[in-house]
């Protein structure tokens, strides 16, 4: 990666550059955008992974330069960020006038207004959350496989855990979900409370919900439900491929991963439904921000209200599958009609309502992210790997506390 | 005058002619150790409020940290599983190819190409061998009627597998360094040998060995610096990508991964610091310990 800086190009252009990880569909859209301001180049930092990218965005803001102009951050950072948001501009200040947090759902916007009503990023993607599943294995195991017959499976937690078991004892060598972390931050997400209160405390001993989940879930990995893979490594990419798991918890943007990793040779055994446990969830979702170090604040802000205006969040959810945050976006009907091939479902339409199920973003404290992502899932990992569910547990406490500290 | 001139060109000149490298070798090296050092005394947050001074707080809390001793046993570990057969592979591979094989460039080109590998994508192949239930490692024991391994769960599998793709990259270019000091031995000593009716398995212990203590010595203190301070085979070895954890506890972290971790993920710089000085310690130790035992086993008293 480079370090550089941004500015004035040899050809006199004025130099934008935008840091994103994994897949924002941006590519033909900052095209559009260079097309349409001729004085204008924009390079494109692509990361493939949320962590590095995040952790060269701490890095260099530590350090005070080598920010991207428009720097991405995911709903996971959102608090390290919030921690610093004298670094980043007031977007209500320098952004374009006519672009106010209206735009938004409200608890996406308010997830990155400051308690002195500094706006520091503008909402990208929401991650609502639908379950995915394989239909040939419902079948595999007697239980019902269509859109509508599946929904009583998908209504709470305990219903969801009830038909694992039946599909545990039915189907053998394959399992209910994928990984026991994929599950937990689904239901975690969902807790009014999550790891810290609003004073960012951290009250993960003190939340009765967190510890019932934790059980709940543990006693599911004993029984045999989990494929006990990691999300997002080698042997779950191929395990998709396989058939390895009957149910994957389905935000949005997951549809592409699925059909990325099973292929085509799986194309009409996927399908998802509008029900996940508990109503719905947030899983994920971004912000664009300007950090201040950037020498063309302005520009900045411009490029990074275009791209998350409601017609530009429809064209990178057709390209890659980011679900739009915008409430105009969410009632266009280009929105609403727009088909999934793979997974032959109005997809669109299916995720608005799984989108409006949320009512609440989860209020979340400094290291809410890396206790989720590192703390979180190695902890189930040592379950999965066949420690007691109260060690695993103990691993989680130590290490929240270790890294509140 | 110009007597004068030529004095200081005599009394000054050598000084100058080194400078470069102590400039160098304090601009990259000192600078960043001392610097090191001065950052350990703070509760230093990468990006966050102005750091405090906390003294020798960063050490003792790290002393009774329990992850640090598991990466420190990780480390050591590793680094014995790997530099050990590594070092006896490189010496025997080298003699190997000392004898007359044909084509002899070819055969030595062979064992340096793992090393001009990518490291990272060694990495993600070696990981996919030893996944746990599509990789071929597993299948070969399958076939063999062995069970599968989790390698990733079992803490000596792991560090097993961190070894072997170590090996696999170093052992090449250790076995080229003994191979160039086994050329450098004279051909008279052999032959007096030979003639003395010496076979080739004593040629070997009794000249060859001695003869190649200053390069073995240096290969052994490399190697004890490169092994310590193994980083990206753990880190690739995660099924989660970009992780630092070093598996579910921490069974394969080791002690840079662990500083790595502090300084970049939870943005701990002072505690990093502090890790980092401690390790430069562990490497001195551990490196005079290798060179007194290398003298010994391969100086035959001299």
């Amino acid at each position: 990666m480079t370090a550089c800086g941004s500015g004035a190009g040899s050809d006199g252009k004025l130099e934008l550059t935008i840091a994103t990880f994994t897949e924002f569909g941006y590519e033909d859209l900052l095209k559009e955008y260079e097309a349409a301001h001729p004085n204008i180049r924009i390079t494109h930092r692509k990361t493939g992974q949320s962590a590095p990218h995040h952790q060269n965005l701490y890095t260099k803001l530590g350090a005070g330069s080598g920010l991207a102009d428009v720097e991405a951050v995911e709903e996971g950072h959102r608090a390290k960020v919030m921690e610093r948001a004298d670094k980043f501009a007031n977007l209500r200040e320098i952004g374009p006038a006519d672009v106010t947090p209206e735009r938004w759902l409200p608890w996406k916007s308010e997830a990155v207004t400051t308690k002195d009503g500094r706006l520091i990023g503008y909402g990208t993607d929401i991650g609502p959350l639908a379950m995915c599943y394989r239909k040939d294995l419902f079948a595999e195991a007697g239980l019902p496989s269509d859109p509508e017959g599946v929904k009583p499976l998908f209504a709470t937690w305990d219903s969801f855990f009830a038909a694992g078991e039946k599909f545990a004892e039915k189907v053998k060598g394959k399992a209910w979900f994928d990984s026991a972390a994929q599950i937990f931050n689904a239901m975690q997400n969902q807790l009014p409370q999550g790891y810290y209160n609003t004073e960012d405390k951290l009250i993960i001993e003190s939340n009765p919900a967190i510890k019932a989940n934790w059980d709940k879930l543990t006693a599911a990995v004993a029984k045999g439900q989990s494929a006990k893979l990691t999300a997002f490594g080698p042997e779950w990419n191929s395990a998709f491929r396989t058939g390895a798991f009957a149910t994957k918890t389905c935000p949005s943007w997951m549809l592409g991963v699925v059909e990325q990793h099973a292929g085509p040779e799986n194309q009409g055994k996927w399908a998802v439904t509008d029900a996940f446990p508990e109503g719905g969830g947030n899983w994920g979702g971004s912000f664009l921000t300007v950090p201040k170090q950037s020498k063309h604040p302005k520009e900045a802000a411009e490029l990074a209200a275009w791209l998350s205006a409601p017609a530009q969040q429809l064209k990178a959810f057709a390209a890659k599958g980011p679900f739009p945050s915008q409430v105009e976006a969410l009632s266009s009907e280009q929105l609403l009609n727009s088909h999934n091939k793979y997974f032959d479902v109005k997809a669109g339409a299916l995720y608005a309502a799984q989108a409006r199920k949320v009512t609440k973003a989860q209020y979340k404290g400094p290291a809410d992210g890396e206790l989720q992502d590192v703390v979180g899932l190695a902890a189930l990992q040592k379950v999965e790997q066949g420690a007691s569910s109260a060690e695993g547990w103990q691993q989680l406490v130590d290490g929240a506390k270790k890294l509140a500290k | 005058m110009r007597d004068r001139l030529g004095e200081w060109d005599l009394r000054f000149s050598p000084y100058l002619y080194i400078a470069p490298f102590f400039l160098i070798f304090g601009l990259t090296g000192l600078f960043p150790l001392l610097y090191t050092a001065y950052v350990a005394l703070f509760d230093w947050e990468l990006g966050g409020a102005e750091p405090t001074f906390v003294g020798l707080d960063n050490f003792t809390t790290l002393l009774a940290d329990e992850q640090f001793w598991t990466t420190l046993t990780n480390t050591i570990s590793i680094f014995l599983l790997s530099s050990g057969p590594q070092l006896v592979i490189a010496v025997l591979l080298a003699a190997l190819l000392n004898t007359r094989v044909r084509p002899a460039t070819g055969w030595r080109v062979g064992v340096l190409l793992p090393y001009a590998a990518s490291l990272v994508a060694i990495g993600i192949i070696f990981a996919n061998l030893f996944g746990r239930d599509f990789g071929l490692v597993n299948t070969l024991l399958e076939v063999f009627g062995l069970d599968r391994i989790d390698w990733q769960a079992n803490r000596f599998a792991s560090h097993l597998a961190i070894a072997f793709m170590v090996n696999w990259r170093w052992t090449g270019y250790n076995a080229l360094i003994v191979l160039a000091a086994m050329q450098a031995i004279p051909k008279d000593v052999y032959e007096a040998a030979v003639v003395d009716g010496a076979g080739a398995v004593r040629r070997f212990f009794s000249i060859t060995l001695p003869l190649l203590r200053p390069t073995l010595i240096f290969m052994v203190i490399t190697s004890t610096i490169g092994g310590l301070q193994i980083f990206t085979e753990p880190k690739l070895f995660d099924t989660r990508p970009g992780s630092n954890n070093g598996g579910s506890s921490n069974q394969f972290q080791t002690i840079t991964l662990y500083l790595y971790q502090s300084a970049f993920e939870n943005q701990n710089f002072g505690y990093a610091s502090a890790i980092a000085w401690v390790l430069f310690l562990v490497i001195i130790i551990f490196a005079g310990i290798n060179f007194l035992l290398t003298r010994r086993l391969a100086g035959v008293g001299r």
